[in-house]
């Protein structure tokens, strides 16, 4: 009796992975129907690690929102919680001092460093290559150590306040924080070189989970994501805050807009926070590290015992808080996923009356089943690696 | 293009339905009505010289006990141009219904979902308005006014039917 390929009845199968598989990093859930090892439909369940952050935010003062904003990108705290304080002070238009906008872009963009590290780390991981996580964790500790330095803390530092930073760098901060920075080029290098050439990735990652700079756009993809597409799109060139305008750094751009294209773009945008970093210490200027505005910073601790203003000033703000104007606002930063935006809507009270996040993997991850259409079972790790989705901002 | 550029451009094509416009903090407001909304948001992401590309976020806002009670604010952003705008449109509790606009923007799928389950507020022409943050089994929507911020709902489904969700019917 022969026997042919074709008489073989086969049926689709439908798989979940995750919500807790080791790929997802957190708890994501994508349900795939396969034909055989090729996906022909994927669809994402989100919402395993949502935790009611918008309607906690109703029911805080605007201070005391900054901790929870910082559980929202948990890989890159800090960029979350200087884009909060960032829409308050435009909301009520506050001026934050030099020095507080220098530390500031130390600050994001170290977290940008820590944030890709570990995008390119773990994904370099579901693939196979287990070598580079180490690499990279090791220098993330060490960025850790800086941060704690700072604040005390070293995952959830709660450093920024409306109006500027908590606390002024400690003594030789700069020069720690410099000679770091001179040690990132060789430990991005050394990763580089195990992965630029290695024909095991070049292979998992090439034309996988590719997407035209068009679909990108349509999808809402915003930061390394949409610049591995093509689009030199980067909120630091196109509406600066910070003081970012007077820096000088490139956005890195790949053409290609596949898993490789995405992984290595993170390379190229390390050297360039590098370059941001080397030139915010060297000019971190002297002065107030937080606005001297007795509407959004409490008064130091002398006019408080010493002074009634001062005493009534501090109970104000700390039991009825900070007052914004009547009014709404939204106001973008770019944090290492892309655009991530707060619209608030003020009624003049204590409280945000309304206060919605714009996280930058929810509409990136919505692109997910496209991209790994028609691709193998094994690929979706591939792509979910270089998309960076983290689960405490996609869900909120 | 200046914001006050393009609230006029909206305005002179949209007279009727163009009902306010508004420039507060550096953002650019455009107040529409709302069977005029999908109309309006083609016209923004087609017309050359606007060209709002980038779909970049949508929510929906209470104002319990205002009426209408709702509100679908959308913000756009053209990459070639540069700038930004919003538009917002008010909804009434009794017909919380709005026209999808995923056949334009794909990114606006899961916006509307979650707007859909945070709000209630439907979305005409979607081709799947289920629930995405909150579970299948979630009674009511939690960003309202009206929902209690410690009340608690455990999911009592069956793992069969957790795992198969079902389309939304309405």
């Amino acid at each position: 009796m022969s026997f042919k390929l074709r008489d073989i009845c086969t049926e689709k199968l439908v798989v979940n992975m995750g919500p807790a598989h080791p790929l997802t990093h957190g708890t994501l859930r994508i349900q795939l129907e396969l034909d055989g090892e090729r996906i022909v439909h994927a669809q994402c369940e989100i919402g395993y690690l949502h935790r009611c952050f918008e309607k906690e935010a109703e029911y805080r003062t605007w201070t005391q929102v900054i901790p929870y904003s910082e559980r929202l990108n948990y890989v890159s705290p800090v960029s979350n919680s200087i884009g909060w304080c960032h829409t308050i002070e435009t909301l009520m238009d506050v001026d934050v001092p030099p020095r507080a906008q220098a530390i500031r872009v130390i600050l994001c963009e170290l977290n940008r460093i820590m944030d890709h590290l570990v995008c390119v780390g773990t994904s370099a991981v579901d693939v196979g290559a287990l070598t580079n996580f180490w690499y990279f964790f090791n220098f993330r500790e060490r960025i850790y150590s800086l941060l704690e330095e700072v604040c005390g803390a070293r995952l959830m530092v709660n450093y920024p306040r409306i109006g500027g930073v908590v606390r002024d760098l400690p003594e030789g901060w700069t020069d720690r924080c410099m000679a770091l920075v001179d040690a990132l080029p060789e430990a991005v290098g050394d990763v580089r070189g195990l992965l630029e050439h290695n024909r095991i990735l070049i292979d998992r990652l090439k034309g996988v989970g590719t997407i035209s700079a068009d679909r990108a756009i349509a999808y809402g993809f915003t930061g390394p994501c949409l610049r591995a597409s093509g689009v030199a799109h980067d909120l630091r060139k196109a509406e600066p805050y910070f003081g970012y305008e007077t820096y000088d750094f490139d956005v890195p751009t790949r053409p290609e807009g596949d898993s490789f294209a995405r992984l290595f773009l993170r390379f190229d945008e390390m050297e360039q926070s590098v370059r941001i970093i080397r030139q915010a210490i060297d000019r971190l200027p002297d002065g107030p590290f937080l606005v001297d505005d007795p509407r959004v910073a409490l008064p130091p601790k002398e006019k408080v015992y010493g002074t009634i203003e001062g005493l009534v000033n501090h109970f104000k703000l700390v039991f009825e808080g900070i007052r914004p104007p009547v009014g709404e606002i939204y106001v973008a930063t770019e944090v290492p996923n892309g655009e991530l935006g707060f619209y608030v809507i003020s009624k003049g009270e204590g409280k945000a009356f309304r206060m919605h996040c714009r996280a930058p993997c929810f509409p990136i991850f919505s692109a997910f089943p496209e991209l790994v259409q028609d691709h193998m079972v094994a690929d979706t790790t591939a792509v979910l690696g270089g998309l960076n989705i983290v689960a405490g901002e996609l869900e909120r | 293009m200046d914001g006050s550029a393009i609230r006029n451009l909206v305005r002179d094509r949209f007279p009727d339905a163009c009902v306010s416009d508004h420039a507060a903090f550096g953002n650019d407001t455009v107040v529409v009505e709302r069977h005029a909304l999908h109309d309006i948001l083609a016209f923004l992401k087609a017309d050359p010289k606007l060209c709002f590309n980038l779909f970049v976020d949508l929510c929906g806002v209470d104002h319990l006990p205002a009426e209408p009670r709702f509100e679908v604010v959308y913000h756009l952003k053209s990459i070639k141009h540069g700038h930004r705008l919003r538009v917002k449109s008010t909804v009434p509790e009794d017909d919380a219904l709005v026209a999808s606009v995923t056949d334009l923007w794909p990114a606006a799928d899961w916006y509307e979902r979650e707007c859909f389950d945070m709000f209630g507020i439907r979305f005409s022409g979607h081709p799947n308005l289920r629930r995405i943050l909150t579970h299948q089994d979630f009674e009511g929507h939690p960003l309202r006014k009206d929902y209690p911020i410690n009340r608690r709902q455990d999911l009592h489904l069956p793992v069969e039917d957790i795992l198969t969700p079902k389309p939304f019917n309405g």
